[in-house]
């Protein structure tokens, strides 16, 4: 995998120390192909955003980063995707405890029919990392700090989860992810579903949770990639077209469709 | 430059085409007007369609409900005639040994004879003697060798007890025979109507709540038969099919929902699991009588054969009901336990299954609902004996409700028409009790997301 071609490269993918790197990743769905050759390094500690037209294969790389994609019938996966420099499709890789250290959250707020508590007490549950309930307590505590949602919640932590608020729903599946002590945070378009002082609770949040996480975002809004990240990718037509520091993409796109996407002329 | 002055242009050619568009509408004429009336008209019609199905359907039910409950009911009531009996010592212990097994060999019917003698004394020829025995059952011995070993003090006393009737008198009584008919088209004959109205006018007839419906098996005597050797023979064959069909039915169903690759093997599984659930149930007989009795010699008429039987039958029911209720799962919280890290068992567990089981026991529910009124693949195991004994365990000979109440129905005896009816009702409780059990299982298990 070290012996990836850089000439390939259509633009500047490459940082220092990334934490997950992609190179000459292709997707099919069955016979349709849905990522073309992309190459994309993700650096530590910063939030990387993916933005680009509806179906352009922005979720679908994104779900490539925690093999998520296994669970779909059909799907190959051709290239190399690394995690701390090692190979994340290798046979030797456990899928589930990859998916323990590449955190996930989705669209759509999607907390377990549980209570709150259960809810983010759970990964660590399954992956036995305590040893006592007074461990587990406090995990689930920090983790609640930690999404920002402990000082609304914590008079009500049994009570069921589906009764909050989206925003804070999507602010416990975050607590949820971070409750496994996770290095790579993925979002698939985390506020697309919230209101817009939800989207900026959470958007803080993203901000705070850089010091400890890697954050990949996906995201429609191109407002909220150049609040939230440092390094922004552009996506077009399953092709990475165009990646670069945020403020350099929004500012001084080098290519056209990135310039006419960010424009608003056409996605 | 030239992508933007394009666009322009295509908007301004869109704003042309809709200003077209745009003719006022007269929201006032008449053809709008009758336009309303007509769409009133079809949706009161489909109300009125709708409202007569439902009537016709309850209409349907009350009908049934009411012709077996006014033919049952009855059931429920037996006949008992008053007479004094006299425990002689010279039939029951003629040697004075006070040993229960001599008592309980002693000939109790001579005593009920000798009572009705009594009772009767003018009666002389042969032939009368032998119906005025009619009156009382045969079974009313049994009753009286009971209450003597319960209490051995009653030997050498005269006690009047209340004796239950033989079943011809029992019709009478209830006014299913009509003593005014020609005396040649009835069950009983002129005098015997005689002796019941003499009874009758002694206060000596009188009709009690029939627990012996509800606590013996089957006999030939309609007033001793009883439903209860086919509720136990039911209960133990429900016991065996769900055992089988509900661990075997839901981890078939979650494996071909969660885990099965979708290929051509799982396409033809699965039509030929929704084929399995239309084979017809004598079928399921056939190949019960031949791989269970005639390969595995599992014993006949058993209820663990009746058992496998209609766990064969049941199964397609649940699997198709699970894998509905499996589907029926959010797939987000699927992503959300794989995203966490879970496994996919630990998926399924966790959380599939738990969100499904409302509808996976519903379903199983319904399919044993369908299991305890089946008949036919029963018939082919042979568990459509006369069985008088209640079965104390699934490999003992028994029979269950629906093919009780074939039997019973099949049987010459007018007062097996009411014990059939009642048999019906008593079934129809259980399904409904079963039913009920579905709805609150569902309402228990219930969780939103």
């Amino acid at each position: 995998m070290a012996a990836v071609s850089q000439s390939a490269m259509t633009a500047e993918p490459s940082v220092e120390n990334p934490k997950m790197t992609a190179r000459k990743l292709d997707l099919f769905y069955s016979d349709n192909q849905a990522l073309y050759e992309v190459n994309l390094d993700i650096p530590e500690q910063q939030v990387t955003a993916l933005i680009g037209p509806s179906g352009c294969g922005k979720s679908t790389f994104l779900r490539c980063l925690n093999r998520m994609n296994d669970t779909i019938d059909g799907v190959t996966i051709k290239g190399d995707v690394t995690l701390d420099g090692r190979d994340i499709y290798d046979k030797r890789i456990d899928v589930v405890q990859l998916r323990a250290r590449i955190g996930m959250v989705f669209q759509k707020p999607n907390p377990f029919p549980k209570s709150i508590y259960d809810n983010v007490a759970y990964g660590p549950r399954i992956h036995g990392l305590v040893n006592s309930r007074d461990e587990l307590d406090e995990i689930v505590m920090t983790s609640l700090e930690r999404a920002g949602l402990l000082k609304e919640v914590k008079d009500r932590l049994q009570s069921p989860a589906t009764g909050l608020s989206g925003g804070q729903q999507q602010r416990l599946c975050i607590a949820r992810a971070v409750a496994v002590s996770p290095e790579v945070i993925l979002m698939d378009e985390p506020c697309s579903a919230l209101d817009p002082i939800a989207t900026a609770k959470v958007e803080e949040l993203i901000d705070e949770l850089r010091s400890n996480y890697t954050i990949v975002i996906v995201t429609h809004s191109m407002q909220q990639a150049a609040r939230v990240s440092q390094r922004t990718a552009f996506f077009h037509l399953g092709k990475l077209v165009e990646v670069g520091e945020t403020d350099q993409i929004f500012t001084n796109p080098k290519d056209e469709r990135t310039k006419g996407y960010i424009t608003g002329r056409f996605g | 430059m030239t992508d933007m002055a394009s666009l322009m242009e295509d908007r301004a050619a869109a704003k042309v085409i809709s200003d077209n568009l745009r003719k006022p509408v007269d929201w006032d004429s008449p053809k709008i007007a009758r336009n309303i009336k007509k769409r009133y008209a079809a949706e009161r019609r489909f109300k009125s369609y709708g409202l007569v199905a439902i009537c016709l359907a309850l209409l349907a039910l009350c009908t049934l409900a009411l012709s077996i409950g006014s033919k049952g009911y009855s059931a429920f009531y037996q006949t008992y005639v008053q007479l004094e009996v006299t425990f002689d010592p010279a039939v029951i212990d003629p040697e004075r040994t006070g040993d229960p097994d001599v008592i309980g060999r002693a000939n109790f019917d001579a005593l009920i004879k000798q009572a009705l003698r009594d009772r009767f004394p003018d009666v002389t020829s042969r032939s009368d003697k032998r119906d005025l025995y009619g009156i009382v059952s045969g079974g009313a011995s049994y009753d009286l060798r009971e209450r003597v070993l319960e209490n051995p003090s009653l030997i050498g006393q005269t006690r009047t007890i209340w004796l239950i009737s033989g079943d011809d008198f029992d019709m009478l009584n209830k006014g299913y025979i009509d003593p005014t008919v020609d005396e040649g088209d009835r069950r009983l004959n002129d005098k015997e109507v005689a002796w019941y109205n003499e009874l009758v006018a002694a206060g000596a007839v009188e009709k009690q709540f029939h627990t012996r419906f509800f606590t013996s098996g089957d006999s030939r005597e309609p007033e001793l038969a009883g439903i209860w050797g086919a509720a136990v023979g039911s209960f133990y064959t429900l016991l065996v099919t769900l055992a089988l069909s509900f661990p075997i039915g839901v981890l078939a169903a979650v494996y071909l929902e969660e885990f099965a690759p979708k290929n051509r093997f799982t396409q033809i599984v699965e039509v030929n699991i929704n084929n399995l659930a239309a084979v017809p149930s004598i079928v399921f007989g056939l190949l019960g009588l031949e791989v269970y009795l005639n390969v595995m010699h599992l014993p006949r008429s058993a209820p663990v054969v009746g058992g496998l039987t209609l766990a064969l039958m049941t199964l397609p029911t649940i699997i198709i009901a699970s894998r509905a209720a499996i589907k029926a799962v959010p797939p987000s919280i699927r992503q959300a336990a794989l995203g966490l890290g879970a496994s996919p068992v630990q998926t399924v567990t966790h959380h599939v299954l738990p969100l499904a089981m409302p509808g996976i026991l519903t379903g199983t529910i319904i399919g044993m609902a369908q299991a305890l009124g089946e008949t036919a693949p029963l018939l082919m195991i042979g568990m459509v004996a006369f069985i008088v004994d209640i079965p104390g365990g699934a490999l003992d000979p028994a029979t269950v409700l629906p093919v009780q109440i074939y039997l019973w129905a099949d049987s010459p005896e007018r007062a097996f028409v009411e014990k059939t009816s009642a048999a019906i009702m008593v079934l129809l409780a259980f399904l409904v009790l079963m039913n009920g059990l579905a709805v609150y299982l569902r309402k228990k298990f219930e969780r939103k997301w």
